[in-house]
């Protein structure tokens, strides 16, 4: 009996080490099967950079511990350029940034290539401060003008010429701008040299400018307090910060010749179509602007937002963490983003965005295994 | 140690041990010797940790000193995009509202310690000395918010318009009235060092022995000469060094500037209307998004010439000081 009932005991524990080993198997090859994989020795992952991602950032990385493994993620809210020298110098896990990395930033990287994965979609919104005007109507062309200081006055006939119907008043413009870099400034910059050669040759595209004219101040709350105090005043702030505080926002005229404001349907149907247009030129590694894109309900001055981290991770476990919560991020943690004032991403970004996640190397290996149970 | 032996004999007996137990370090007591070396190894780890310092921000900007050399303090652009960097504007707005600051903090300040010390009431004194150097305990970032949300919009409506009418046949005020600017920035820092020349006047004018105001009073003197020939030259020493450490400090002034210069470089201009930018707030603004290479070196060369110029501020204030101290011992009553 005693014998029977030990035989029966190791038969048991024989069975089920081999489930084990088949299950541990299947984890290492089959991707496709979610929620298959065991959680990790849970390790807590940090990153720093973009202020426009810190609340979906906030929120996402809030819920993500009790939604898988509880692997804490500690973000700083730092700005993009300095997400980007952190995680040059290493002392991140990732980086999160507004303007893609230019090539002479990529080329300092000291641990190998660095992949691009958007992870959610951002806004720049033009707000004002003209006593009585509730409507304004802007292109791309006039703002640039503006912010060159080649038009001065409200009235001038450029602008008056997009707003029949509305009395603009016979009052000097202050442009408002940022003053520290920002991936705000880099989407702005970016539409302005796509839609004005002045502007291309002049200020050009970064998170930081030379600019011609105008009064900076730091952050959109900077910028917004700036122009509520001036009058006549005209700046960019991102667009989910304008909606939160009710900013007056101008409605600028988009490449289909349609007058369109911030909302998040249109800077989602902005990637949508212009994703759907331009299928072919979208780079492999996701660094592109989506600016003055085609259709009619597109919000010309919209953008991508991205993790950056490195393709060849040291620390296999956090590799694979890292791997994990930048699929949530792209997939589940969506989810969060319109109460947020965030455009939730186009499902063709998603896939590439899998693609991206798929290249991580952890020794040897992919590092993304499969989503943790 | 007499007192003590002739208490009791217990404390004569411990003071008889400790005696025998004396170490001597070099034919100086133990405690002597500690205290010796241990305070100057202080002096060394100071001397060392800014030695440290100046060394890391130099050898940081090295890209752009050889990249710019000395056009990096001409140069009208600090653009990253183009590669292009110089702080010429930042140079000479932090020049500007320093110097502006101090040409109405040091009379004010000086004015403000006369009243305090020569013609006060007594009573009054203490808590109005209180007040003043409470000032000099407001956060600068206070000052800044003040500035931006009070101050500004102040100027752009009413001070500003105000000095365009009244003045504007001087150089000074010529342009746009916006409310930031240098102007506004110069005032700020005027009430930010304020309260630092008022202390540090008054303590030096407390300290003039009484003798000579009473000499100056016997010889038939008014209040006003008392000031202007007992006072004044007998504290000037003083009251120099205080300003020169107020004007320290508004070089160095980074947050409070930068919520209300507007922080755009413009063309250098003797408007104080215009928009401008100081080396610590091109510091403050850019620093978050500097990316290693050209972009971080400009930043930290700015803080570089930061560090030079008040250098060369501290030198000249010794200097001066120096000087004025001969002078002092020459004569006392000539000014």
């Amino acid at each position: 009996m005693s014998l029977f009932s030990r035989a029966r005991l190791g038969a048991l524990a024989l069975v089920g080490m081999t489930l084990l080993l088949a299950a541990c198997g299947s984890s290492s090859t089959a991707s496709s099967t979610p929620g298959g994989v065991a959680c990790p020795s849970p390790t807590s992952l940090t990153g720093a950079g973009s202020t426009f991602d810190n609340p979906l950032f906030t929120k996402q990385f809030q819920v993500y511990p009790a939604a898988k493994c509880g692997i804490q993620v500690n973000y700083q809210s730092v700005g993009s350029g300095a997400g980007i020298a952190q995680l040059l110098a290493g002392t991140v896990d990732f980086g999160a940034t507004d303007a893609p990395m230019k090539d002479t930033d990529l080329a300092k990287s000291t641990q190998g290539p660095i992949l691009h994965i958007p992870v959610t979609l951002g806004a720049v919104a033009m707000t004002y401060n003209l006593a009585g005007v509730t409507k304004l109507q802007l292109t791309g062309d006039v703002i640039a003008q503006i912010f060159l200081g080649k038009i001065t006055t409200w009235n001038d006939a450029a602008i008056a010429a997009l707003n029949a119907g509305v009395t603009l008043p016979n009052q000097k413009i202050t442009v408002e701008h940022r003053s520290d870099g920002s991936g705000t400034t880099g989407i702005f910059a970016a539409y302005l040299s796509a839609v004005n050669a002045d502007w291309k040759a002049g200020p050009g595209s970064g998170t930081t400018l030379n600019w011609p004219v105008g009064v900076g101040s730091k952050g959109n709350d900077g910028v917004t307090a700036s122009t509520k105090q001036t009058a006549g005043a005209i700046g960019y702030v991102e667009a989910g910060y304008a909606t939160v505080n009710n900013l007056p926002v101008a409605t600028v005229q988009n490449a289909a010749n349609a007058y369109v404001g911030p909302t998040l349907d249109a800077i989602k149907a902005a990637a949508d179509n212009y994703l759907a247009q331009n299928a072919a030129s979208v780079p492999a590694d996701l660094r592109f602007f989506i600016v003055n894109a085609p259709g009619a309900a597109s919000y010309p001055i919209a953008g991508f937002s991205w993790v950056i981290v490195y393709q060849n991770q040291s620390d296999s476990t956090k590799g694979q963490n890292l791997a994990n919560t930048l699929w949530w991020m792209t997939h589940d943690g969506q989810q969060y983003s319109n109460a947020l004032n965030y455009a939730v991403l186009p499902a063709s970004i998603a896939t590439k965005d899998e693609a991206q996640i798929k290249k991580l190397q952890c020794g040897g290996s992919a590092c993304y295994k499969g989503l943790f149970g | 140690m007499n007192e003590v032996r002739s208490v009791t004999g217990a404390a004569t007996s411990a003071a008889t041990t400790h005696r025998r137990t004396r170490i001597t370090v070099r034919g100086m007591a133990l405690g002597d010797f500690v205290l010796q070396n241990g305070t100057l190894l202080i002096v060394i780890a100071v001397l060392a940790l800014i030695a440290g310092v100046f060394w890391v921000v130099l050898a940081s900007s090295m890209p752009t000193i050889h990249q710019f050399g000395w056009q990096f303090l001409t140069n009208q652009a600090f653009d990253p995009d183009h590669n292009s960097f110089g702080v010429g504007p930042a140079i000479f707005g932090t020049i500007v509202t320093s110097v502006f600051a101090l040409v109405f903090a040091a009379p004010l300040g000086i004015g403000a310690a006369v009243f305090l010390v020569e013609f006060c009431p007594r009573r009054a004194r203490t808590s109005l000395a209180f007040f003043t150097d409470l000032l000099a305990t407001v956060p600068s970032v206070v000052f800044g918010l003040w500035g931006f949300l009070v101050l500004a919009p102040w100027m752009q409506h009413s001070g500003e318009p105000w000095l365009k009418l009244h003045l504007g046949f001087l150089p000074f005020f010529v342009g746009t009235p916006r409310g930031v600017g240098l102007l506004t920035a110069g005032m700020i820092l005027t009430v930010m060092i304020l309260p630092l020349v008022i202390a540090i006047a008054r303590e030096v004018m407390q300290i003039v022995p009484n003798e000579q105001r009473e000499a100056l009073l016997a010889l038939g003197a008014t209040r006003w000469e008392v000031v202007r020939y007992a006072i004044l030259p007998f504290a000037r020493v003083g009251i120099t060094g205080g300003v020169i450490l107020a004007l320290g400090r508004a070089l160095g002034e980074t947050i409070a500037v930068t919520l209300v210069i507007g922080n755009q470089a413009n063309k250098i201009s003797p408007d104080l209307f215009a928009t401008g930018y100081t080396l610590p707030s091109v510091i403050a603004n850019q620093f978050g998004e500097a990316t290693p290479g050209l972009f971080r070196s400009a930043v930290i060369e700015a803080g570089l010439i930061l560090i030079v110029m008040t250098l060369i501020v501290n030198v000249l204030a010794r200097l001066l000081i120096a000087r004025m101290g001969r002078h002092h011992r020459v004569g006392g009553l000539v000014a």
